[in-house]
C-alpha cells in the first residue's frame, strides 16, 4: 500500500560553526555562521525515502522560515523527496507556532505518517512532534531507533527500521528508552520522531541535485493558514557553559583519596 | 547567483555540500591514521564512485554523469580539504589522469572495459609517463614498445606513479619509433597481471604519504594490438592534452588545501594565548592572516579564469601554466606562514599543520615543475 509521508527540514546552525552568544546575552551571533538541515530531520527524510522505496508513495518535505530554508528543502528534494512545502515566515517563532503551521499543512496534505526529528540541534526543545500529534489527535512514536547497529547488513541494504503492517494500517517502531529498546505498534496515521541511531542518511547525489531543481516548492504563509506566529516563549538569558578549570596533579593515591574525601566529597 | 559573477551555480554548491559531507564523515576522521600507515583503504574508491566522483566529465553510457568541469572542480577542491594530500591525490588521480586519456582517445571497446570500471571504482587506474631520466622532457623517454606479430612488446620502467602499486591498469607512454623524438611516442593500456608488468617498489615520500606511489618495470611485457590507446605516434599530443586538466586539477587542489590551511591558522591563533591575550588579536597576526587570504583569493581568481577558459573549450596553455604555478606556490607559502603562526606547535608531528606543509610541497613539482610552467609561459611570450 503506497504511503504518503510528511517530513520536516528545519534550518539550523551547522554544528561545525563556532557558536557565540551575543554581548546582550539574548541570542547567538548570526554573522559568519553556516547552516544545514537539522540532522534529526535528515534522518527522518532518509527513513521516509526507505519506506517509500519499499511500499511506494510520496515524501513531502516541509519547512518554516525565510526563503533561506529553500536550501534545506532542496537538500531533502535532492536526497529524493517528491515535493516541498514552504511556510514563508520572517521573524521570531517558537515551537508552538511551528507545530501549528505543521498541523495546518498536515490537514491539507493528509499524510499517513509524519516523521520529524526528535529535536532540533539548535534550541533542543523536542516539542514539535508531540504538539503535532496531540493537536491532530494522532498517536505518537517518539525516539524511533532500530534494533540493528548502523554497521549492520540491514542498514547497508537501506531497509526501513519502521515496519509497516501487511494490512498497511499500523507501524511497528523500535524506541530508544533508558537502558534499552522498546517495541511499540501504532495505528496510522501517526507522528514518529527520530533518534540518531535510526539510520545513516544518504548523500544528495549529483543526479538527485539536478532533479531537485525542477521539483516544486509550494508556498504558504502563517496568516493564510490561520496561524498566529507570535512566540509565547521568551528567551530571557543565554550564556556559554562555564569554562572548565585546569586540573591538578596529586602525588599519590593517598593524596587522591584525601582530596576525594575532603574537597570533592565524593567518598 | 545574484551578481552574475559567481563561478559556481546553486547546483554546484549543493554538490559541494555533498562532497564536503563525505569528506567530513568518511575521510577526515581517518586522515592521520592513513598517513601513518602510508596507505588508505581500497574501498574508498568504491565509496567515492557511489557519489559519482569519478564520472563527472564522462558520458552516461559509461556510467558517468557528463556534469562537466565545474562539478569536477568542486569535487577536487573539497577532496583536497580531507587533511591528507595522499588520499586526495589517489582519488583525484582516478578522476583525472587515470581516466582522461581513455575518455579522449579510447575506442568504445576500451571505454567499456576500462573507463566503465574506473568510474564504478572497481578498477584503480594510473598514468605513467615519468621515468628516472625524463619527465616533462617526454622526448627523452626510454620506455619503448616494438611490434611483434599482432601485438606489442613493452620494455622500460616508470617512476613516481600515483596509485601505481594497486593499479588494475596503467596508461603507459612508450616510444614506438625511437628515431622520431616526441613524435615517435604512443600510449598503451597495460593491465595488471600481464606477464612482465612488475611493481618494483612503493616509494617513500616527504608528503602525500597515504597515496601509493610506485616504480613500475616492464620486462618483455607482451600486449595485444588493442592495448594501443589512440593512434600510433599520437602519444605526445595525448600527454599534452592530459596535462591541461591535470595542471588545473593541481591548481584547484591547491586552492582547496589553502582554504583549509587558512582556516587552521585562524582557529589556532584565536585559541593560542600569549602575553595575556589570543595571538589573533595582535596586529602582526591579523595582517599575516589578511595577507594569506589575499594571496589565496588572487590564486583562486587566476585558477578560476583558467578553469572557465578550459571549460569553454579554449586551449589555455599559458593561463593554465600560470594558475598551476601560482596556486601551488601560494599553497606552499600559506602552509609555511601558518606553520610559523603555530610557533613550536607547528614543528610538532601531533599538529595537522606539519602535514599540510609537507603535502603542499608537492604542488610546484608534480604535473610539471614551476620551472617547466615558466618555460611554457615564456614560450607564450615569444621567448
Amino acid at each position: 500500500m503506497p504511503l504518503k509521508i510528511l517530513v520536516t527540514a528545519k534550518r539550523v546552525e551547522d554544528y561545525e560553526s563556532k557558536i557565540k552568544v551575543n554581548p546582550q546575552g539574548t541570542g547567538i551571533v548570526a554573522e559568519g555562521l553556516k547552516y544545514k538541515i537539522n540532522p534529526f530531520d535528515e534522518i527522518g527524510v532518509e527513513e521516509a525515502l526507505r519506506l517509500v522505496a519499499k511500499h511506494g508513495g510520496e515524501v513531502v518535505v516541509v519547512s518554516v522560515g525565510t526563503k533561506d530554508v529553500h536550501e534545506q528543502l532542496r537538500h531533502a528534494l535532492a536526497m529524493g523527496a517528491t515535493r516541498a512545502v514552504w511556510v514563508n515566515h520572517t521573524g521570531p517563532m517558537d515551537q508552538l507556532g511551528v507545530a501549528a503551521c505543521l498541523q495546518k499543512i498536515v490537514e491539507k496534505e493528509k499524510p499517513d505518517l509524519c516523521i520529524l526529528g526528535k529535536q532540533a540541534i539548535d534550541d533542543e526543545q523536542s516539542q514539535v512532534g508531540s504538539y503535532l500529534s496531540e493537536w491532530l489527535g494522532w498517536s505518537q512514536a517518539t525516539f524511533a531507533s532500530k534494533e540493528e547497529s548502523l554497521e549492520s547488513d540491514a542498514e547497508k541494504s537501506k531497509t526501513p527500521a519502521i515496519k509497516l503492517a501487511a494490512d498497511g494500517k499500523s507501524i511497528t517502531v523500535v524506541r530508544e528508552v533508558d537502558g534499552g529498546l522498546q517495541t511499540i505498534e501504532s495505528p496510522l496515521p501517526c507522528v514518529a520522531t527520530t533518534e540518531l541511531r535510526l539510520n545513516q542518511p544518504r548523500y544528495a547525489s549529483l543526479p538527485g541535485i539536478m532533479k531537485a531543481k525542477s521539483k516544486p516548492i509550494e508556498e504558504h504563509t502563517p496568516a493564510a493558514l490561520g496561524v498566529d506566529m507570535t512566540p509565547k516563549l521568551t528567551v530571557t538569558r543565554m550564556a556559554h557553559p562555564p569554562a572548565r578549570k585546569a586540573g591538578i596533579k596529586v602525588p599519590d593515591v593517598a593524596a587522591l583519596v584525601e582530596k576525594l574525601k575532603t574537597e570533592a566529597k565524593a567518598i | 547567483m545574484s551578481t552574475g559573477f559567481a563561478t559556481f551555480t546553486e547546483e554546484h554548491e549543493a554538490f559541494r555540500r555533498t562532497v564536503r559531507q563525505f569528506v567530513e564523515r568518511e575521510l577526515k576522521p581517518h586522515a592521520t591514521a592513513w598517513e601513518e600507515a602510508e596507505a588508505f583503504p581500497r574501498a574508498l574508491f568504491g565509496r567515492a564512485a557511489e557519489l559519482g566522483l569519478f564520472g563527472l566529465k564522462y558520458e552516461e553510457k559509461y556510467g558517468g554523469t557528463n556534469a562537466g568541469f565545474f562539478f569536477e572542480a568542486v569535487a577536487i577542491e573539497e577532496l583536497s580539504k580531507c587533511g591528507s594530500g595522499g588520499v586526495a591525490a589517489g582519488l583525484v588521480g582516478q578522476a583525472t589522469i587515470a581516466t582522461g586519456p581513455i575518455h579522449l582517445f579510447g575506442t568504445d571497446v576500451q571505454k567499456q572495459k576500462f573507463l566503465t570500471r574506473a568510474i564504478k571504482g572497481e578498477w584503480v587506474g594510473a598514468f605513467g609517463v615519468t621515468e628516472a631520466g625524463a619527465g616533462s622532457d617526454v622526448a627523452g623517454l626510454r620506455t619503448h614498445a616494438r611490434r611483434e606479430g599482432d601485438g606489442w612488446v613493452l620494455n622500460g620502467s616508470k617512476t613516481y606513479i600515483t596509485n601505481g602499486v594497486r593499479a588494475d591498469y596503467v596508461i603507459v607512454a612508450a616510444k614506438t619509433d625511437p628515431t622520431r623524438g616526441h613524435k615517435g611516442l604512443s600510449m598503451f593500456l597495460v593491465e595488471k597481471g600481464t606477464p612482465g608488468f612488475i611493481v618494483s617498489k612503493q616509494l617513500k615520500k616527504v608528503g602525500w604519504r597515504a597515496s601509493d606511489t610506485a616504480e613500475l618495470t616492464f620486462e618483455d611485457c607482451r600486449l595485444p594490438a588493442d592495448a594501443l590507446l589512440g593512434d600510433e605516434g599520437n602519444g605526445f599530443a595525448q600527454i599534452m592534452g592530459n596535462f591541461q586538466w591535470e595542471r588545473l586539477s593541481l591548481a584547484l587542489g591547491a586552492i582547496g588545501s589553502a582554504e583549509e590551511i587558512l582556516e587552521v591558522a585562524i582557529a589556532f591563533t584565536k585559541g593560542r594565548e600569549a602575553f595575556g591575550q589570543s595571538i589573533a588579536k595582535f596586529q602582526v597576526t591579523k595582517h599575516k592572516l589578511a595577507d594569506m587570504a589575499t594571496e589565496l583569493e588572487a590564486a583562486r581568481q587566476l585558477t578560476y579564469h583558467a578553469l572557465r577558459l578550459h571549460a569553454a573549450g579554449e586551449w589555455a596553455l599559458g593561463q593554465t601554466a600560470m594558475a598551476k604555478k601560482y596556486a601551488t606556490e601560494m599553497c606552499c607559502k600559506l602552509a609555511d606562514m601558518s606553520l610559523q603562526l603555530h610557533g613550536g606547535a607547528g614543528y610538532m608531528m601531533e599538529y595537522d599543520i606539519q602535514r599540510h606543509w609537507r603535502d603542499a610541497r608537492l604542488g610546484p613539482i608534480g604535473g610539471g615543475t614551476s620551472e617547466i610552467m615558466n618555460e611554457i609561459i615564456a614560450k607564450q611570450l615569444g621567448l
